[in-house]
């Protein structure tokens, strides 16, 4: 029989071995999340929820272009642009230049989040935030637009449309060549262009 | 050089051989080293050449190395191979094996991205830019450049459609010599100096070309663009189907780029045996009339007051419109048949069998616009099945004669092969018309001044006189306006047998020639059968496995809109057709009204339609395949772009009131109608011939109206249905004027008032090239249009001073 065949050190060791090791990591720290209770932080350079980045002015930085679009090998995000118009009242503005992203799409159940639209970008408008909770109870929940991926408004940001407040054209923006500072917003990882 | 047999086929001789880059080669005499390149696989990057257009060397990107010109001797400095002929033992060294040419390259290329914006990502032609693409497979990787780049306050409008980013121009002049060479509309020319040469336009006059928006297509780079699509989706993002040209009788190739369902863009295709690498701006921008708002989406049903309903039109599902189109043509008796120009040929091959066979009557008509008996005999003897001039032999041509028919505006791809022909200097053109026009001096044409309605007797005097060069080698081209000029064309055909010139007849509408094909009149059955042989119904009554097929001679359109309000027939199936295009609009809708049922097939809500008993909506052409036949008899396939379940073509709505009335065509889909079609194929037997047609007396309705004769024609770009929803493309249509003699225009005053049979309109005046007792309007580019709103065909008009003077 195979229980015969045991030795000694089968029969008598080896379970206190076993136990030794479930005794050990009585003493350790634990392991387990108690998500959904306690949120731990992400490594800072996650992959989470995308978001949409302003100017410190509060001018969108997507300009439409699709790259992202392109980039994607999920076919999850989809892009529309359309042409910004410099009305007397600021009201067709809603990027630097003359191009701005009017739809924007991300389907979160078909991104797989492998940040590849974060390389194509080419205004750094698309980063990633750390915001992992990507789930919900409907199709069309999941389907992000661009009001839900639009980084918040921070101190000294106006919501578009509006009148280009940092320079007279374009240029003033993508070099950086204005004043005020840019804040960085939270959930970014200072990656505004702006310097 | 190449040179043409007579069969028309091209035969190579005098072959230069030469060398480029190790490989030896032969190609025709006085081909350019840029073309011998790609004979051997080679593609020396290049932006200002173009195989259409003249070259240039303006870009100096197609540098090769020149060790040996064939004369032992090399060029000391690396040539511009796109205007360098090849000589015989030539040396050439592409970037792919020289150094010195790929060095060269890359430094032209360095000048080029000097002052081009690196804004790749907003620009429209990023993703299919040939300097995007030339740049990373001939360009350095690093810029060495350090500073601004020129920049200029973007972008400017040429014309209401094409904008021009200056700061992206390379100035390879494509779009000028464009301009000048194809269409002969030099609006754009290059502007300043040095480093601040660009595309420009005289302050007064844009850039209004029927053709502009090729430039747009040519252009190496992002420099012009669309109002329509600039900013609309990017090139990676688009399907490209190939397609038709709906708009007119030319056939043109077309490439749609669609994405999610909805068209964004047209381009041209290339088909050098069609329309070469061009379209109208028509066919390129007129495509937003099948997504405007009012378009059918469901069958609709009238609940008639005489049954208890309440006369009003009500959605309805298919089976039951289908079941109540049945039964009320089943009810209304004798029945016709208008199918409009638009349709495709499967659709009126399903018109054809559905008025024969389901309807019992030969009360068919495609044409829903002026008409006679003439032409009705016309299209019988001499056009159906007739394809004996090709674009090619607009070319070979010695003269063609231009007859009631003014290309630039009516047939685009025929005005462009006639002035590609006639810049040759090998063809001459020969214009009956009442006028010299813009379109006809670009042609160089030479005219016969006729006033309208007497293109008969110009027709008869080409044959007497020989100093108008009609001979064998001539080609009679005649529009579909000479349906309303008497005897015109009998004359027409009549001149062609006596000098041997060949005849074609270009119609204005895609539908129309397919639509004489398959039989959508009341004198031919489908193939080119005609009614009145007893043998030609009998093969077409085995063909479809009906005992017999009506005899008696048809109505054409005009009859039946007189047979409706006569109450001779009882029922109308109509079918894209707009009253106002019509002989007569007021007759046409009051037919419409007396008719005791009307089935309407409709893309978009209409007069028709809103008076209909029971309408349904069709396939505009993205949604279904289907054929147009060119003018020259050229069968143009083309399959859909978006299979959309609930926009069903024409045939499948008449076969499903077919089967309603349990009398089935045999199909229900296109590809099931072109099997039929080609089952049935072409008649062997006897045509129809123009003999026994009485001579139409020259009836003047009018005669006493006026002093003035009118001739009207319809703009390319004008007020048609198909061309609503794009605001910019209509701005570019020329504007609604009253054309007038010098001496009319002096005595009548910059603005006039027409005053017709059928109302007056006052419209602005400008002096043109006409005989004093001659006016020309557009045909509809005012009001309802000429028919609807001031005169019936033919007749006369008086002219008066505007009320505002």
């Amino acid at each position: 029989m195979a229980e015969e065949s045991k030795s000694l050190k089968e029969q008598f060791w080896d379970p206190v071995a076993g136990f030794g090791v479930t005794f050990r990591t009585m003493f350790r720290k634990v392991v387990t999340e108690q998500y959904p209770f306690e949120k731990m932080p992400t490594a800072p350079r996650f992959h989470g929820r995308h978001q949409l980045n302003r100017w410190p002015d509060g001018l969108e930085k997507c300009v439409g272009c699709e790259l992202c679009a392109w980039a994607c090998p999920a076919d999850a995000i989809y892009v529309e642009g359309a042409s910004n118009v410099d009305l007397p009242d600021g009201s067709g503005r809603f990027s630097p230049g003359e191009r701005y992203g009017r739809v924007y799409q991300i389907n979160y159940l078909r991104c797989i989040l492998c940040g590849l639209c974060i390389e194509a970008c080419p205004t750094r408008a698309l980063t990633m935030t750390n915001e992992y909770e990507l789930a919900d109870s409907s199709r069309a929940d999941l389907i992000y637009e661009k009001q839900d991926l639009l980084a918040p408004l921070l101190p000294g940001m106006e919501e578009p449309p509006h009148t280009m407040r940092l320079g007279d054209d374009e240029g003033v923006y993508y070099r950086g060549e204005f004043a005020a500072p840019a804040p960085s917003a939270p959930g970014t990882t200072g990656q505004e262009a702006a310097k | 050089m190449t040179l043409t047999s007579d069969s028309g086929a091209t035969e190579r001789t005098d072959l230069v051989t030469l060398t480029i880059d190790g490989v030896q080669v032969s190609v025709p005499k006085d081909t350019l080293v840029i073309r011998a390149a790609e004979q051997i696989g080679v593609q020396v990057p290049r932006f200002c050449d173009h195989p259409l257009l003249a070259p240039v060397g303006a870009c100096r990107q197609c540098l090769v190395d020149i060790p040996d010109a064939g004369n032992g001797r090399g060029f000391p400095k690396p040539q511009a191979s796109c205007t360098l002929p090849v000589a015989e033992g030539m040396v050439v060294n592409t970037q792919a094996t020289s150094e010195v040419a790929d060095k060269a390259q890359q430094g032209i290329m360095e000048f080029l991205l000097i002052n081009h914006p690196l804004d790749c990502p907003v620009c429209d032609k990023g993703g299919e830019c040939p300097l995007q693409n030339q740049a990373m497979s001939n360009g350095r990787g690093e810029t060495r450049f350090e500073g601004y780049k020129r920049t200029f306050p973007k972008p400017i409008n040429l014309s209401p459609q094409v904008l021009l980013d200056r700061e992206r121009c390379i100035v390879c002049q494509r779009c000028t010599r464009f301009a000048e060479e194809i269409p002969g509309d030099p609006f754009i020319a290059l502007v300043e100096r040095g480093a601040m040469q660009q595309i420009g336009i005289a302050e007064d006059a844009p850039f209004l070309s029927y053709f502009a928006g090729n430039v747009i297509q040519i252009c190496p780079v992002g420099a012009l663009t669309s109002e329509d699509y600039r900013f609309r989706s990017r090139p990676f993002d688009l399907v490209s189907t190939p397609g038709v040209a709906e708009h007119d009788s030319c056939g043109s190739a077309i490439r749609v780029d669609h994405r999610r369902g909805k068209v964004m863009r047209r381009l041209a295709g290339n088909d050098p045996e069609v329309n070469e690498e061009w379209i109208t701006d028509k066919d390129r921008f007129a495509f937003h009339y099948a997504t405007e708002s009012d378009r059918l989406t469901y069958p609709q049903v009238r609940d008639r007051v005489e049954d208890g309903g309440d006369g009003r039109l009500r959605p309805a599902s298919w089976p039951e419109a289908f079941a109540v189109a049945a039964r009320g043509l089943q009810a209304a008796g004798a029945t016709g048949v208008l199918t409009g120009g638009r349709i495709t040929a499967e659709d009126g091959f399903a018109y054809s069998k559905f008025a024969r066979v389901a309807l019992g009557t030969n009360d068919i008509d495609f044409r829903s616009r002026p008409l006679s008996a003439e032409e009705t005999a016309f299209l019988a003897a001499e056009v159906v099945l007739r394809s004996s001039v090709t674009y090619a032999d607009l070319e070979q041509a010695s003269t063609v004669v231009l007859a009631g028919l003014e290309p630039e505006d009516e047939a685009g791809m025929v005005f462009l092969r006639l002035r590609k022909a006639t810049r040759h200097g090998t063809t001459g053109v020969l214009a009956i018309a009442p006028g010299m026009t813009r379109g006809l001096a670009k042609l160089n044409a030479r005219l016969l001044r006729t006033a309208p309605g007497a293109e008969a007797g110009a027709l008869e005097s080409l044959v007497e006189h020989a100093r108008h060069g009609v001979d064998k080698n001539s080609i009679i081209l005649v529009g579909e306006r000479l349906a309303t000029s008497p005897g015109a064309l009998a004359a027409a055909v009549t001149a062609a047998a006596r000098t041997g010139a060949r005849l074609a007849w270009v119609p204005r509408r895609a539908g129309d020639r397919g639509a004489v094909e398959t039989g959508c009149l009341p004198n031919l059955l489908p193939g080119g059968r005609p009614v009145a042989d007893p043998v030609a119904r009998v093969d077409v009554a085995s063909a479809w496995g009906v005992d017999h097929l009506p005899d008696a001679p048809g109505r054409d359109a005009d009859a039946i809109v007189a047979a409706l309000l006569a109450g001779e027939l009882g029922g109308l199936v109509i079918g894209g057709v707009d009253p106002d295009d019509t002989a007569d609009p007021a007759a046409t809708r009051a037919a419409i009204e007396a008719a005791s049922f009307v089935v309407a097939l409709e893309l978009r809500e209409t007069d028709v339609t809103r008076g209909a008993d029971v309408v349904f909506p069709v396939a505009p052409v993205v949604d279904k395949a289907g054929t147009f036949v060119t003018w020259e008899g050229r069968p143009r396939s083309f399959e859909q772009v978006f299979a959309s379940p609930s926009s069903l073509p024409d045939l499948r709505i008449l076969a499903g009131i077919a089967e309603e009335m349990g009398r089935p065509l045999g199909f229900r889909t296109v590809a099931e109608a072109r099997a039929q079609m080609e089952e049935i194929g072409p008649w062997d037997g006897d045509r129809a011939t123009l003999e026994g047609l009485e001579p139409a007396t020259p009836s003047q309705p009018g005669q006493a109206g006026g002093d003035f004769a009118l001739s009207t024609w319809k703009l390319l770009v004008d007020n048609g249905s198909m061309q609503d929803g794009d605001k910019a493309y209509r701005a570019t249509g020329r504007a609604p004027v009253a054309r007038l003699s010098q001496a009319a225009y002096d005595a009548h005053g910059p603005t006039v008032t027409l005053t017709g049979d059928r109302g007056s309109v006052t419209i602005p005046a400008e002096p043109a090239d006409l005989a004093d007792d001659v006016v020309w309007v557009p045909a509809n580019s005012f009001g309802n249009g000429v028919l609807a709103d001031l005169a019936s065909p033919g007749s006369r008009v008086t002219v008066t001073k505007g009320a505002d003077q």
